[in-house]
């Protein structure tokens, strides 16, 4: 049976994992290395790590960094952070990752898009959307960890990158990332509708209710969860079980 | 001389299977070398991508001949994904190629899914053994309970097989569109169901094994068969 994933996401600021509200405001949470492999432990099914400002600082991530946080894990890796070129994509391959979300530089130049989906492989690309509202029932890409305008809305990007041939969709609601007040279902449910690939929703998760609503109501294929296992809320098996609950397939590690 | 060599043929992510096999033994390299790969005890195909593309990895090193000639030594072979793919005598993704032929079969594009299911096929998915799923793959198969302890019961059929101590329903983490599609039902060892459709995603005959998914990916179920396989190549090196 096809399971949904759990998927941990850590954001990294130089040597540390951090997490914000709304993508602000943040805060240390702890080692990457330790964090990783305490979900992977715990029987996470993926995990994402992102250097949250390599694009901004316009700097590469530490390959070292990622590196070390995919040694002790046997589960598929998702990294990203200030991927220019198809130089960079490859250097988180090599560092390890099996997939690479890509944001703010595929905004201002999409091609880019359509060159890694040839060189790589749909199922190695991941097409990053940060998304904040702007007006009922419309959102706009945001970039740079949320912090610039793209002037694109954001499920028009969407459709462009499903053109192009981007394998999966990390999609981050800006407005509810940190919040912990659910998923922004709405954004949710927009974007499942045009999306024939997998969708992961992030930003908000509350609690595993939150999560098998993601699911059920929003048709999300994977759910993406930090700041409630940062701050130890919850443990991936108690989410895992309420889904379980929900009727959700899952993964039993 | 090492005993596994990962045959790099220059594509996909090889860090990942070097870094589960250096986890049971540290007698592991990575070489596109033929004479490297004509030493080694056991090879490890991995992969991602196209098919086409892979056979022409493996052509332009001068790999073809050293692999063919490697399964008819008895080395033991895995096949990973791709690599897997790679095994059987046909694949038809943007054409028709060739592949190694060392098992009879092909490589095929799924057909329309039920239920939504999406192409390529990614995420966790459970495996079951073939011998216990009454229909042959492509004509569904029943919905299987996933207790534990029954998994275990059930996983015996596997006991002497590279899936030996992975449980029967155990999930395992996939990323494909193409699907393995052995001539003989003997040469299924684990079925995988999607979208209302049941593939092969393990298949061996012998020294040869093909894994659809990846075992290097697929958290401790994954790893185990990366572990059989080490003791497979081990013993192969004693003889």
């Amino acid at each position: 049976m096809h399971s949904v994933r759990l998927i941990p996401r850590l954001d990294i600021k130089g040597p540390n994992v951090v997490k914000g509200i709304h993508l602000e405001g943040l805060r240390v949470i702890g080692n990457p290395v330790d964090l990783a492999r305490k979900y992977f432990e715990q029987g996470a099914d993926e995990l994402i790590a992102m250097d949250i400002v390599a694009s901004l600082y316009q700097r590469s991530p530490d390959f070292d960094l990622m590196r070390s946080i995919g040694n002790e894990l046997f589960i598929p890796l998702t990294m990203g952070g200030g991927i220019q070129s198809l130089h960079d994509i490859n250097n988180f391959l090599r560092a390890g990752a099996d997939k690479v979300a890509i944001n703010t530089y595929a905004t201002r130049n999409p091609t880019l898009l359509s060159e890694a989906v040839h060189q790589f492989g749909a199922q190695c690309i991941v097409l990053s959307v940060e998304a904040k509202r702007s007006s009922p029932g419309h959102w706009e890409a945001y970039t740079d960890g949320g912090r610039e305008h793209s002037g694109l809305d954001a499920i028009e990007w969407i459709k462009r990158a499903l053109d192009m041939g981007v394998g999966e969709i990390l999609l981050t609601s800006v407005d509810f990332d940190g919040t912990k007040k659910g998923y922004d279902r709405e954004l949710l449910a927009a974007v499942t509708a045009i999306a024939d690939i997998p969708v992961v929703i992030h930003g908000g998760a509350k609690d595993g209710m939150s999560l098998a609503e993601a699911v059920n109501d929003g048709h999300a294929d994977a759910v993406c969860v930090a700041s409630i296992l940062h701050y130890d809320e919850y443990a991936i098996p108690d989410l895992k079980k309420t889904m379980a609950e929900h009727r959700i397939p899952i993964r039993h590690p | 001389m090492a005993r596994i060599c990962i045959v790099d043929y220059g594509i996909g992510n090889i860090h990942s299977a070097m870094k589960a096999l250096k986890r049971f033994t540290q007698d592991v390299s990575l070489s596109e070398d033929p004479k490297e790969i004509r030493d080694a005890a056991a090879l490890v195909l991995p992969g991602q991508g196209a098919f086409e593309a892979g056979m022409e990895g493996l052509r332009v090193r001068g790999l073809l001949d050293e692999v063919k000639t490697a399964a008819a030594k008895g080395k033991p072979i895995l096949g990973i994904c791709l690599g897997a793919q790679l095994l059987l005598e046909k694949g038809y993704e943007f054409g028709e190629w060739e592949g190694l032929g060392l098992l009879p079969g092909e490589v095929v594009h799924f057909p329309p899914l039920k239920d939504g299911a999406k192409t390529p096929h990614m995420g966790w998915n459970s495996i079951e053994s073939a011998l216990l799923v009454p229909s042959p793959p492509g004509r569904g198969c029943p919905e299987q309970s996933r207790g534990a302890g029954e998994g275990q019961e059930r996983g015996k059929a596997w006991k002497g097989t590279v899936l030996e101590g992975v449980n029967a329903g155990a999930d395992m983490y996939f990323i494909h569109s193409y699907f393995l599609k052995p001539k003989d039902p003997a040469h299924v060892l684990a079925e995988t169901m999607y979208g209302g459709f049941t593939f092969a995603s393990v298949i061996g005959k012998g020294n040869i094994i093909g894994c659809q998914f990846h075992p290097e990916k697929s958290g401790k179920m994954g790893i185990r068969i990366i572990d059989n396989f080490v003791r497979l190549a081990q013993n192969a090196a004693r003889r």
